[in-house]
C-alpha cells in the first residue's frame, strides 16, 4: 500500500510540475499572439523571392535572418508562426467561451429543471454527438464562407457539448444536496438558488473542461483551414501553413513541421493545464 | 482458554500532522468482549485500524509492542498481515455499503472468504456460505444468497458483513460502529446476534461506538477515548456503576434516559486528536475538576478496579 | 385546540410504494409535538408534506386555517417564512460556498424584511443567540464543528421569526455530550419565540422529556399518538412497545438479562403495510389472522392518546 501511495504522491507533484509546463506553453502562446507585431522579425505576408525556401539556421543554406528558414515565396516561417499563434488562440478562446455559456446554461437548466427541459437538451446532446460534425462543418463553412465568426459558432456546436453534459450530470447530483434544499425551505427564490448555490459549485467543472474544449477548438480549426476554411485571409493560421507545407514535404520539410509543432505544444499545454486544473479543482470541490 | 489474541501497548498514530492516537494500550483474551467508546474525534476508530495495520497510506504508526495471534507484527509485510486479516481477525464496519463488494452476490463474496481462508472447495464453500446466511438470521438463505448487497435492506446488510466477517472463523472481532446507521429494533437485534456468535465460538471481540449505552449487555470491559487518548478503563460493572474519570461521569450523564430528565450539560464540544493547543489532559478545558497539575498529561491511576488517567483522583 | 397545522387524509406515493397513508393530524400552537420512527417510516417525508416541500398526492395541509397544498410560487415563497426546517445532517445543510454571515441574512433579505448591509445586525444577534461569536460571520461552514454547524442552522430557521419549527432528526449526527446543548437551546428558543416545533426523532429517552405529544410512524402510517410520558410508561401499541425494549439501557446487568430473554432468532424485515394489512403484522407477537387482513383505525385509549390495534378492542 505504501508503493501505491508513494505513486499518487508522486504524480500530484509530478502534476504540478507538468501543470507547470503547460502553463509555460500557453503563456508562450498568448505572448506570441500579443506581441506579434513587435515579436516578429518579418511581416508574414512579407514575400521575398530571393530568399525563397531557406532551411532553418543551424542547417546548411540557412542564416540567422531567417531562424526557422522561409517558406516557397520568401516568408519568413518564425514570423508567420509568432503571428498564427493570434488567430489559433483567439479562435480556441473564444469558441471555449461561447461553448462554455451556451451549453453551461444548458446543462444547469436540464440538470436543474429536470422534466422535458431535461428531455430536449438530452435529445439535443445525443443528436450532436450522433452526427458526423466535421462534415457538417466544412459544408456549413462552404456555404457561409470563411471567417472569425462563422468559424467560431461552428466550432462552439462542437464545445458547448462537453460543457453540457458535465454540468448537466453535476447539477443532477446537486439537487440532492441538503442545503439546496434548505434553501427552499427558507424561501429562496429560483434565479438565486441556481446563481449562488448551483453555479459556484459547477464552476470548477466549467473551467477544467474550457480549457480541454480550447484544446479541441484550437486542433479543429487547424485542421480546417488546413483544408481551406480559413479565417483571415491577412494573418497566416498554422492549418494553412500546414496545407502549404505540405506539397514540400520532401524538398522544405521545416515549412509543415515548425507550424505543426506549433499546434501540437498549444494544445498540450492547453490539455496539460486542463489535468492540473482539474486535479486541483475537483477532489476538493465537493 | 485466556489465550491472549491482542496485544498492543504503546500504540501513537500520527497523520497528516495531527497524533491521532497517543500512548494507547489493549488486551484482548479469547472469550473476552472489550468496549472502546468515544466521541468524534477520539481517535478510537484510527487505533483499531491501526491495530491491524490497515490504516490509510501516509500514517505514522509506533508501537512498544504489538502481538497479534501470539505473533510479533511490528514489522510485518503486508503479506503476512493479510494472512492474518479474514483468518485470525476479521472487521465489521459501520458501512457494509462500502466493505461489500456491489458487483457480486453475496453468497459468492462469503464462500470466497471460505475459500481463501479455510481452504474449501467451491461447492463446500457455497454449502457452508448459506448455512452462515441463516445463521445471522437471513431467512431464505438459498434463494438471498444470489441477491446483490444493493438489493439488502441496512440491517440485512450488515449481516451479510457479520457472516462475511465470521466465514474466516476468526478468533478475534473488531466492530466498528456496526449499528450506528440502523434503526433501533434492528440495532438491538444485531446486537444480541453479535453476542451470541461470541459466546459460541468464544471469539474475541472488540465493539467500537460512540454509545455507550449499547455497550452495556455486549462487553466485560471498556475502554474511553477522549483526544486520541485513554481517559479510562474499567470493568463493564464498575465503570457504568463506579465511573471514575471526569469524562465517563458525563458521558454517563449526557445519556438520554427514559427514567429521568438529562443532567447539566456538558459545555464546549470534543476536542480534535491531539490538536489541543495547550499540553496536558486533552479534556482539562472542559473539566469541572481541573487543577493545575492537569498541564501535565497524567498517567493511568489504579483506583479501586479501574484505571482513570486523572490527576483529581490521586 | 388553537391548531396551527393540520394534515388531513395525507397520502403520498413513490413510485409504486407507499410512503404516507391517511395521516390526520393537529398541532396547537406552542406545542411540542415529536414525530417517532424508523427508516422507511414515513417521517422525514410528513415533516416535508407539513411544510410544503414535498406535495402530498392526495390531502390537504392546513396552516392557521389555510390549505398550503393549493399554494404555488410566490405565495408559498412567502408563507415560508412563517415555517422553517432545520435538517439532519450539519454538514449537508449550509452551502460551503457561503460565509455563514450571507447564510443567515438570506432568509431576511428573500423576504424583504432587511437588505443585505441591514441585515447584518440582526445576523450578529442571532448567532448570540446559538451561542456562537457575531465575528464568525466571516467564515464558511467548514470553520466549525457538526454542533456549531447545527447552531448556525437554528439560527437560521429562526432568524426570520417563524412560528413553526421541523427539526428533522436534528441531534442525530451529534455527539452525545453536544446533543444536550442542542436541546436546552431548542428550549431557550421556544420560550423566548414562542415556537411550535414538530420534532422528527427516532430518539425516544430524548423525545420523552423533550416532546408534550408524540406520533409513533411505521411504514407511513401513524399507529399511536399521545402523551409520551404516558405512552411510553405503558405503550398501548405493540410496535412502540418494542421500540422502547430497543432502548439499550446503561446497566450491564439489565441488558444481559435483557439479551438472554430474547433469545430467539430475529425476523427478518418485511414491507408489510402494503395494501389493507396492519404495517406490524410481520414483526407483531400477537398477530391475528385479522391484521394481516384490514389496517386497525386508530382507537381511542383515553382522552390524547389514541393507536391502531385490533387488540385494543378486547380491553377497551
Amino acid at each position: 500500500m505504501t508503493r501505491i501511495a508513494k505513486l499518487l504522491r508522486h504524480r500530484i507533484a509530478g502534476g504540478t510540475i507538468l501543470g507547470g509546463l503547460g502553463g509555460l506553453l500557453l503563456v508562450c502562446a498568448v505572448l506570441a499572439a500579443a506581441a506579434a507585431p513587435v515579436l516578429a522579425p518579418y511581416r508574414p505576408t512579407d514575400i521575398d523571392l530571393r530568399q525563397r525556401l531557406l532551411p532553418p539556421s543551424w542547417d546548411a543554406g540557412g542564416n540567422m535572418l531567417h531562424m526557422l528558414g522561409t517558406d516557397n515565396v520568401g516568408r519568413d516561417i518564425l514570423s508567420r508562426i509568432i503571428w498564427g499563434a493570434r488567430i489559433s488562440l483567439s479562435v480556441g478562446l473564444a469558441a471555449s467561451c461561447l461553448g462554455a455559456l451556451v451549453g453551461s446554461t444548458l446543462g444547469l437548466c436540464a440538470g436543474f429543471f429536470g422534466g422535458w427541459t431535461d428531455r430536449a437538451v438530452s435529445w439535443l446532446i445525443d443528436v450532436q454527438l450522433a452526427f458526423p460534425f466535421t462534415l457538417f462543418a466544412i459544408f456549413l463553412l462552404a456555404v457561409f464562407g470563411g471567417g472569425f465568426m462563422p468559424v467560431v459558432a461552428v466550432l462552439s456546436l462542437a464545445t458547448w457539448v462537453n460543457f453540457a453534459r458535465v454540468v448537466r450530470s453535476q447539477a443532477l447530483s446537486l439537487r440532492a444536496q441538503d442545503y439546496l434544499l434548505a434553501a427552499r425551505a427558507v424561501g429562496v427564490g429560483t434565479p438565486r438558488i441556481l446563481r449562488r448555490y448551483l453555479l459556484p459549485a459547477v464552476l470548477p467543472s466549467i473551467v477544467v473542461v474550457a480549457s480541454f474544449s480550447a484544446a479541441q477548438a484550437i486542433l479543429t480549426q487547424a485542421a480546417l483551414s488546413f483544408l481551406g476554411i480559413g479565417v483571415d485571409p491577412t494573418v497566416p493560421s498554422w492549418g494553412t501553413m500546414l496545407d502549404l507545407g505540405r506539397n514540400y514535404l520532401q524538398t522544405a520539410w521545416w515549412m509543415a513541421t515548425f507550424p505543426g509543432i506549433a499546434i501540437a505544444l498549444t494544445v498540450l499545454g492547453a490539455n496539460l493545464v486542463g489535468d492540473w486544473l482539474s486535479l486541483r479543482l475537483d477532489p476538493r470541490g465537493s | 482458554m485466556n489465550e491472549t489474541l491482542l496485544d498492543i501497548a504503546g500504540l501513537t498514530v500520527r497523520f497528516g500532522g495531527t497524533t491521532a492516537v497517543s500512548d494507547v494500550f489493549l488486551t484482548v483474551a479469547r472469550g473476552e468482549a472489550v468496549g472502546i467508546v468515544g466521541e468524534s474525534g477520539s481517535g478510537k476508530s484510527a487505533a483499531m485500524l491501526a491495530a491491524i495495520r490497515l490504516h490509510p497510506p501516509g500514517t505514522g504508526i509506533e508501537t512498544e509492542r504489538h502481538v497479534l495471534g501470539g505473533e510479533d507484527v511490528r514489522n510485518a509485510t503486508e503479506g503476512k498481515m493479510r494472512s492474518l486479516r479474514g483468518r485470525f481477525v476479521a472487521m465489521v464496519f459501520q458501512d457494509p455499503l462500502s466493505a461489500l463488494n456491489p458487483l457480486l452476490p453475496v453468497g459468492v463474496q462469503i464462500a470466497e472468504v471460505l475459500m481463501r481462508h479455510r481452504r474449501l472447495g467451491r461447492r463446500m464453500a457455497h454449502l457452508e456460505a448459506r448455512a452462515l446466511l441463516t445463521r445471522v438470521g437471513i431467512a431464505d438463505a438459498a434463494a438471498h444468497e444470489h441477491r446483490y448487497p444493493h438489493e439488502f435492506s441496512g440491517g440485512q446488510r450488515q449481516r451479510v458483513m457479520i457472516a462475511s466477517a465470521l466465514a474466516g472463523d476468526p478468533a478475534l472481532r473488531i466492530a466498528d460502529e456496526p449499528t450506528t446507521a440502523l434503526d433501533v429494533t434492528v440495532q438491538a437485534q444485531l446486537a444480541r446476534l453479535i453476542v451470541q456468535l461470541q459466546r459460541e465460538r468464544q471469539m474475541g471481540l472488540i465493539w467500537v461506538t460512540h454509545d455507550l449505552a449499547l455497550m452495556a449487555g455486549i462487553v466485560d470491559r471498556v475502554v474511553v477515548m477522549y483526544a486520541g487518548r485513554i481517559m479510562e478503563m474499567a470493568p463493564a460493572g464498575a465503570l457504568y456503576f463506579a465511573p471514575r474519570h471526569p469524562y465517563t461521569v458525563a458521558l454517563l450523564a449526557s445519556l438520554p434516559r427514559l427514567d429521568r430528565k438529562r443532567s447539566p450539560v456538558l459545555p464546549g464540544a470534543p476536542a480534535p486528536p491531539g490538536g489541543v493547543a495547550q499540553p496536558g489532559c486533552p479534556f482539562a478545558p472542559r473539566c469541572s475538576k481541573r487543577i493545575d497539575k492537569c498541564d501535565e498529561v497524567p498517567p493511568l491511576l489504579e483506583i479501586g478496579e479501574s484505571l482513570a488517567a486523572c490527576w483529581a483522583l490521586a | 385546540m388553537n391548531a396551527i397545522v393540520e394534515a388531513a387524509g395525507i397520502h403520498l406515493s413513490f413510485a409504486e410504494t407507499r410512503v404516507l397513508s391517511d395521516i390526520n393530524l393537529a398541532i396547537a400552537k406552542g406545542e411540542t409535538f415529536a414525530v417517532i420512527g424508523e427508516s422507511g417510516s414515513g417521517k422525514t417525508t410528513l415533516g416535508r408534506v407539513l411544510l410544503m416541500l414535498q406535495a402530498p398526492d392526495e390531502g390537504s395541509v392546513l396552516f392557521h386555517g389555510e390549505d398550503i397544498t393549493k399554494l404555488s410560487g410566490a405565495r408559498l415563497r412567502r408563507q415560508r417564512r412563517r415555517m422553517q426546517m432545520i435538517f439532519q445532517d450539519p454538514y449537508a445543510s449550509l452551502n460551503p460556498r457561503m460565509t455563514i454571515g450571507e447564510t443567515l441574512a438570506e432568509p431576511l433579505v428573500v423576504h424583504g424584511l432587511e437588505n443585505w448591509v441591514g441585515a447584518r445586525e440582526k445576523v450578529a444577534v442571532a448567532l448570540q443567540m446559538v451561542g456562537l461569536e457575531p465575528a464568525m460571520a466571516q467564515r464558511t461552514p467548514h470553520a466549525f464543528s457538526g454542533g456549531q454547524r447545527q447552531r448556525i442552522a437554528i439560527a437560521r430557521a429562526v432568524i426570520a421569526g417563524p412560528e413553526l419549527v421541523v427539526a428533522d432528526e436534528p441531534l442525530s449526527a451529534l455527539d452525545i455530550t453536544v446533543q444536550g446543548q442542542i436541546i436546552d437551546l431548542f428550549e431557550k428558543l421556544r420560550d423566548a419565540m414562542g415556537l411550535t416545533y414538530v420534532f422528527i426523532s427516532h430518539d425516544l429517552p430524548v423525545v420523552r422529556h423533550f416532546a408534550a405529544r408524540a406520533a409513533v410512524m411505521l411504514h407511513g402510517r401513524i399507529v399511536e399518538i399521545g402523551d409520551p410520558g404516558v405512552m411510553f410508561a405503558s405503550p398501548a401499541h405493540p410496535y412502540t412497545r418494542a421500540l422502547l425494549e430497543s432502548v439499550p439501557v446503561p446497566d450491564p446487568e439489565f441488558e444481559r438479562h435483557k439479551i438472554s430473554r430474547a433469545a430467539r432468532a430475529p425476523a427478518p424485515m418485511s414491507r408489510a403495510g402494503q395494501g389493507g394489512a396492519c404495517p406490524y403484522v410481520a414483526r407483531c407477537r400477537h398477530a391475528l389472522s385479522l391484521c394481516g387482513e384490514i389496517m386497525p383505525p386508530l382507537k381511542t385509549v383515553s382522552p390524547g392518546w389514541q393507536a391502531a390495534c385490533w387488540l385494543l378492542e378486547t380491553s377497551l
